[in-house]
């Protein structure tokens, strides 16, 4: 059943959630610390153990395959609801500040990155669908 | 007839996000093959488009949502909000490899405390330069430059005056916009082609929103891999804000 996928992934969302609002109040922040990393976690370790099992047939996995694909859709809809007027109305020292810190840490960024060894057996599958199915073969 | 069709649409909201998000991406697809020859991912014209009509949006009815004011497309609000993006965000960790993940364990670390800590540099130091010469404001701005949730949080629990808060909102807000355009035009600079890098990516670059639409616009494979670091960014900024960091700025500046 394909709400088994769908109901495993907001299981996950919740709980991870629950915990990263647990982890703040705990650190005594006003916010969630880390909730969705904590959730996506949380899916990584039960798919592991259900395919391990074999309680993961396919029609579940798409349940979950459905939303990320979604991913970028709902990205889009995300940048069309940012406050642009507000962002642009704030005036040089915020125009300063963001272009001085995003120039340094891309500097940073591509530095630490210049260290990683280059691997030679790097796996190249844009298509997620494709992707979980070739890793079953 | 004008006012039937705004009526259906006003009242099935998600369901008109749903076609009006699936005709811009789209346009966005064959303005991508047509006009730079599939050079410029299709996914960053349609974020571009996106962020273009918030602006209209914002113009057009004066509120803080962007096109998700404009009545009709109310629903672009319920689909792009945070419900639906954490939802999105971690159903993509579905495809996370997870020994490419622990490869990236301590870098992945440090690159979050140095996406902490040098954007509050930059920001506190030109709020100093430009006049906001005050520990509480400085430490305000320099959290905004974070992340946009970094600083009004951070803005907050020290009692900072409300244009302050304002601005911090806007320097951590064009950072995303910066972040999300800015990224797959650099993507071959910051050597986004591994997970290890999207993670280091993740961690310095911060903004969950910047983060996972800069990657969805260079490599959909990638994002899972910077999201899971971006996630712990705000924590740890509201974390480190109103504490470390404010102490720190207070010792320096007195």
């Amino acid at each position: 059943m394909i709400i088994y996928g769908t109901a495993l992934l907001a299981i996950c969302h919740l709980l991870g959630i629950f915990l990263g609002d647990l982890l703040g109040k705990a650190l005594g922040v006003p916010t969630n610390v880390g909730g969705v990393g904590i959730a996506m976690l949380l899916l990584i370790a039960a798919r592991a153990y259900m395919q391990s099992k074999d309680m993961m047939p396919r029609l579940t996995e798409l349940g979950v395959e459905y939303w990320g694909a979604m991913y970028i859709p709902v990205v889009v809809a995300m940048a069309a609801q940012q406050d642009v007027v507000a962002a642009l109305r704030g005036g040089p020292v915020a125009v300063l500040a963001a272009v001085g810190s995003v120039i340094l840490c891309a500097c940073v960024i591509s530095l630490i990155n210049r260290f990683e060894k280059a691997e030679p057996n790097q796996q190249d599958g844009s298509n997620i669908l494709v992707g979980t199915l070739a890793e079953k073969e | 007839m004008l006012e039937i069709l705004q009526k259906a649409t006003a009242n099935n909201g998600l369901v008109t996000a749903f076609a009006a998000v699936g005709v811009i991406v789209l346009l966005s697809g064959s303005l991508s093959r047509r006009l730079t020859f599939g050079r410029v991912h299709g996914s960053a014209i349609a974020i571009a488009i996106g962020l273009g009509l918030a602006y209209w949006g914002g113009i057009m009815t004066g509120g803080h949502k962007g096109f998700a004011d404009v009545s009709m497309f109310g629903g672009i609000g319920l689909m792009g909000g945070a419900m639906m993006r954490d939802f999105a965000i971690v159903a993509t960790a579905f495809e996370v490899q997870p020994a490419e993940a622990r490869k990236a364990g301590l870098i992945g670390v440090v690159s979050l405390l140095l996406g902490t800590i040098l954007p509050f540099i930059v920001g506190a130091s030109l709020a100093r330069m430009m006049g906001y010469s005050d520990a509480v404001s400085m430490t305000t701005i320099g959290a905004g430059a974070v992340t946009y949730i970094v600083g009004p949080v951070t803005g907050a629990a020290l009692g900072a005056s409300s244009d302050v808060v304002a601005l911090s909102i806007g320097t951590g807000l064009i950072k995303a916009i910066l972040v999300m355009i800015g990224t797959p035009m650099a993507a071959r600079f910051l050597r986004l082609k591994t997970p290890r890098s999207a993670m280091v990516f993740g961690g310095l670059a911060g903004t969950v929103s910047g983060v996972s639409a800069g990657l969805a616009a260079t490599d959909r494979k990638l994002v899972p891999y910077g999201a899971l670091v971006a996630t712990f960014h705000t924590g740890l900024g509201c974390l480190l804000g109103p504490s470390l960091l404010f102490f720190v700025t207070k010792m320096v500046v007195g």
